[in-house]
């Protein structure tokens, strides 16, 4: 008799292992085509995984085989029309459609294309990057609480106790305490049958009685027999995080600078999630006057004037202030913007994040997104920047350059 | 009296596929003599079922990273609904290892039984290619050690060096059969108790090929004269298991690996129309011959035919998706037709098979399961009426000629021609280049020296020729030059790796 064995519980993703081979082999061509794809991708898109396409050719595996050259004879089966002596014009491809033989496998001109899961994503978009001043806030901010289980106690509330617990207390208890009874009390019971003498009798049933009386005294439950769930408060460091999105929105800033910025903002969520569950983003762009607004009007609306970057500092600091609290949220900001300022406002910035939002916030990036030589808010951050390690700034010149000054940015460091 | 169908509805259960099974097993075994191994069919999922074809139909297999390519672009046909998964796979092996996938309707886990788990299953246990070349017995067990073997090489060397030795032999997975050899069958302690020493033997025999040290003065004179190896070796993989200098025994072992997977496919790729026309004979003939005990409804016959009319249909040359001749078809085909022509011969069929015309078809077809392989089969048993009925013609590509062809058509004429051209098509002994060691500079720089024996004009694709030269260097480590050479051993092009030879 055949026994159908049923396979499908277990067994699970056997090719798991191979698919991280064929990843790992390709981690090159796979990284690039990462880091290409992720500038079509919404700034807060981050449950989707990504398809990646490399060329076919670099996967191909060789084998000797026939080239064009040469007679062939193949057979073909449907002849409709043809006499023998026939002649055929060759079609463009050659091998007269014969198919099979002569095109193997993964050397045709596709690309091959598959779609990596989120985590593959992630992973290989981020490998290598870390983000700077973890370790000290987590110390500093140890703010949350979490209640996990800690074993057993013998003292808490009754809402807490532990049955199972307790009842293997008790029967431990009770066998501790009545054994000795027990085995005195089979002594007895022998004695009284092997006992001829009535008063002997007498008195050896009377101290059977004792027995188990005493056998009976010994409590069920008692006080000391019951234990309690335990649990403990552990502290753990707060997982959610704010990121600002701050640019500048005045007529130099043109739809290319925006896109470069954008694709930061992209790279920056992502990279934030792997660290962060909970993540909220606020958009502020600004002119003379800044303003928070959703995703859509940040990108593609268009303003025109002149450039005060304070403006959008101080509502930055406002909308901390109202909303996210820094004991309970990990701040970061990232600034994008050509490097325009009001010329007496540079300093006034300096100022803002030196004493005000740097010791706030885990990390403030400016990026500045320009081929002009740096002007006044940037001389200003680099001053900052030296004394305050929270200041991260790079210039981006083009599309080009926006992975490479990532990585920059958040590059492990040498322990 | 009517009697009761096993079951009416389209659902599978266990208890169902049980009462299957022991009718299909009864018509197999009772009515028609088929002998088979032990079945063991396993239920899976599609994904499971994308696992058993990425790793080409091995249980256990080694790690490797074009099995996860593989995975990965059956999944997107998958997907895309540019194919239906396969059906069936089944394990050469003792037990017969056959795959139900549970998506699958009773009526196709039904065909499905009678196909692989009866079908292929004895043309496993008792076509000559598979006897002589595989051992059902041990293939799991052997496909275990190697899978652990490659990963303990994975631990201690590193996956890098593991998987270029993989890539390497597996581009050489074609010539690492013996053609024309028995070899002996593998058994898994011999393999494991032997390993050891082999490593020890081998090493000092290849330390002995290339020894530098002064030999007596005999010895020395054979050296010189003789050339080494005596005789051209068509075994690459087992040429380099055995000589190349300066590998590893971990190395070798890889090598002997892939070359005993290799062996113990080879004949399923010399077998691909006689074994789906078997097995695709006898679910056919099984599924029939339960309808006619009224075992199965009308409703499942309908079902089995449309899917069994999908498996056998050969689109014609000029359809876009025509991909060939396909294997089912002409497989089935022949077996339906040697079955005619033992039942039904006409004189036709007398003077073209005057030995079977009018024998006992089972033993007929039996015999021919047996004893063939498809470029003989189809040699031996392709009929003119097929030739009408396929509309086979011919046609000849010659590269130096503007134009293609028509070299014989399905009349009188034609007939013998297009029949051994369909079985020279099949024959991968002339589709496969032939490549051979024949030369080995043991008392100069120790280059290696392979020959590819052209036919028909026909060379080498210049670009994976030059690719897999440079795996063949990597297992030989010293230069490895190619040529090939015609009928009268005129050199007609070379290759080297390193390229630019000194």
């Amino acid at each position: 008799m055949t026994q159908f064995i049923d396979r499908r519980p277990v067994n699970k993703n056997k090719s798991a292992v191979n698919r991280e081979r064929f990843i790992r082999r390709y981690r090159k061509q796979i990284k690039k085509a990462v880091s290409d794809a992720i500038s079509h991708r919404k700034v807060t898109d981050v449950d989707s995984g990504e398809k990646i396409s490399i060329p076919s050719k670099d996967l191909h595996e060789p084998f000797f085989h026939h080239g064009r050259e040469g007679k062939n004879t193949r057979v073909l089966p449907g002849n409709k029309e043809f006499m023998p002596g026939d002649t055929i014009a060759r079609p463009p491809q050659g091998g007269g459609g014969s198919g099979g033989q002569a095109s193997n496998q993964g050397e045709g001109e596709d690309d091959f294309s598959f779609t990596l899961s989120r985590d593959e994503y992630l992973d290989l978009l981020f490998e290598d990057l870390e983000l700077p001043n973890l370790e000290k806030t987590k110390l500093n901010k140890l703010q949350k609480f979490k209640k996990v289980r800690a074993g057993f106690t013998s003292d808490g509330v009754p809402s807490n106790i532990n049955i199972v617990r307790s009842l293997q207390k008790s029967l431990a208890r009770r066998i501790a305490m009545q054994s000795g009874l027990k085995s005195q009390l089979e002594g007895l019971e022998k004695d009284l049958e092997n006992e001829t003498n009535e008063q002997a009798k007498q008195q050896i049933v009377e101290e059977i009685e004792e027995v188990k009386r005493r056998i009976a005294k010994v409590p069920f439950l008692d006080t000391y027999d019951l234990r309690y769930n335990n649990y403990r408060k552990d502290p753990v460091p707060t997982s959610q995080a704010v990121m600002f999105c701050v640019m500048d929105v005045s007529g130099s800033m043109d739809q290319n600078t925006k896109d470069i910025a954008k694709r930061f903002y992209t790279l920056l969520y992502l990279f934030l999630t792997k660290t962060y569950k909970n993540i909220e983003v606020v958009f502020i762009r600004h002119h003379t006057i800044a303003k928070e607004v959703d995703e859509e009007e940040f990108f593609y609306s268009r303003e025109t004037g002149g450039t005060i970057v304070s403006s959008a500092l101080h509502l930055t600091l406002d909308v901390i202030k109202e909303r996210f609290n820094p004991s309970d949220w990990n701040i970061y900001v990232c600034q994008a913007s050509d490097g325009d300022n009001w010329h007496d406002d540079s300093p006034k910035c300096q100022d803002l994040l030196a004493n005000a939002l740097l010791p706030q916030t885990q990390l403030y990036t400016y990026i500045e997104i320009t081929k002009r030589e740096p002007q006044s808010l940037w001389h200003h951050y680099t001053d900052l920047a030296k004394s305050n390690n929270r200041l991260v700034l790079e210039r981006i010149e083009d599309h080009s350059a926006i992975f490479s000054t990532f990585h920059k940015i958040f590059k492990k460091k040498p322990k | 009296m009517k009697k009761k169908p096993i079951s009416t509805g389209s659902d599978w259960t266990f208890e169902l596929l049980d009462k299957y099974y022991v009718e299909i097993e009864r018509i197999a075994h009772d009515v028609f003599q088929l002998d088979t191994y032990p079945n063991q069919i396993e239920v899976i999922t599609a994904e499971q079922m994308m696992d058993a074809y990425a790793s080409v139909g091995m249980p256990v297999g080694y790690s490797h990273w074009s099995f996860g390519k593989q995975f990965i672009q059956t999944e997107q046909n998958y997907k895309r609904g540019a194919m239906g998964l396969a059906y069936e796979i089944v394990i050469n092996s003792n037990p017969c290892i056959s795959y139900l996938m549970e998506e699958n309707t009773m009526t196709m886990q039904a065909l499905v039984i009678a196909h692989a788990a009866f079908g292929h299953n004895s043309f496993f246990k008792n076509n000559y290619l598979f006897k002589t070349w595989t051992d059902a017995d041990s293939i799991i067990d052997y496909l275990v050690f190697a899978k652990d073997y490659v990963k303990k090489c994975e631990m201690r060397y590193g996956i890098d060096e593991v998987e270029d030795m993989l890539d390497s032999c597996h581009a050489l997975m074609n010539h690492g059969v013996d053609r024309y050899k028995h070899p002996p069958p593998i058994s898994i302690e011999e393999e494991q108790r032997r390993q050891q020493s082999r490593q020890d033997y081998i090493q000092s025999q290849i330390n002995d090929i290339w020894r530098t040290l002064p030999d007596s003065a005999v010895q020395k004179r054979s050296h010189s004269s003789q050339s080494f190896p005596t005789e051209p070796q068509e075994n690459l993989l087992y040429f380099f298991e055995k000589n190349a200098p300066l590998l590893k025994p971990w190395q070798r072992e890889i090598i002997r690996i892939v070359r005993k997977i290799a062996q113990y496919f080879y004949p399923q790729r010399q077998t691909k129309v006689m074994n789906e026309g078997w097995a695709t004979f006898w679910h056919y003939t099984i599924l029939n011959q339960m309808h006619k005990e009224e075992l199965v409804t009308d409703g499942f016959m309908m079902e089995f035919l449309q899917s069994h009319t999908n498996v056998v249909y050969q689109p014609t040359y000029d359809k876009p998706y025509y991909n060939g001749v396909n294997p089912y078809a002409l497989g089935f085909a022949m077996m339906s037709d040697i079955r005619r022509i033992c039942e039904s011969p006409t004189d036709e069929d007398r003077q073209w098979f005057p030995d079977i015309a009018g024998s006992p078809w089972r033993k007929t077809l039996e015999s021919a399961m047996i004893q063939f392989k498809d470029e003989s089969y189809i040699a031996q048993y392709l009929s003119p009426k097929l030739i009408r009925d396929f509309k086979f013609f011919t046609i000849l590509d010659d590269s130096d000629r503007t134009n293609l062809e028509v070299s014989a058509i399905h009349n009188e004429h034609g007939y013998k021609a297009i029949r051994q051209q369909l079985s020279d098509n099949f024959n991968l002994s002339i589709n496969e280049p032939n490549i051979e060691v024949v030369n080995v500079d043991i008392n100069g720089d120790r280059s290696l020296k392979l020959r590819h024996k052209v036919q028909d004009g026909r060379m080498l694709d210049d670009g994976s020729a030059n690719e897999v030269l440079r795996h063949v260097y990597r297992l030989w480590r010293f230069p490895v030059h190619l040529e090939s050479v015609n009928l009268e051993d005129k050199v007609l092009r070379t290759y080297h790796c390193p390229e630019n030879p000194h």
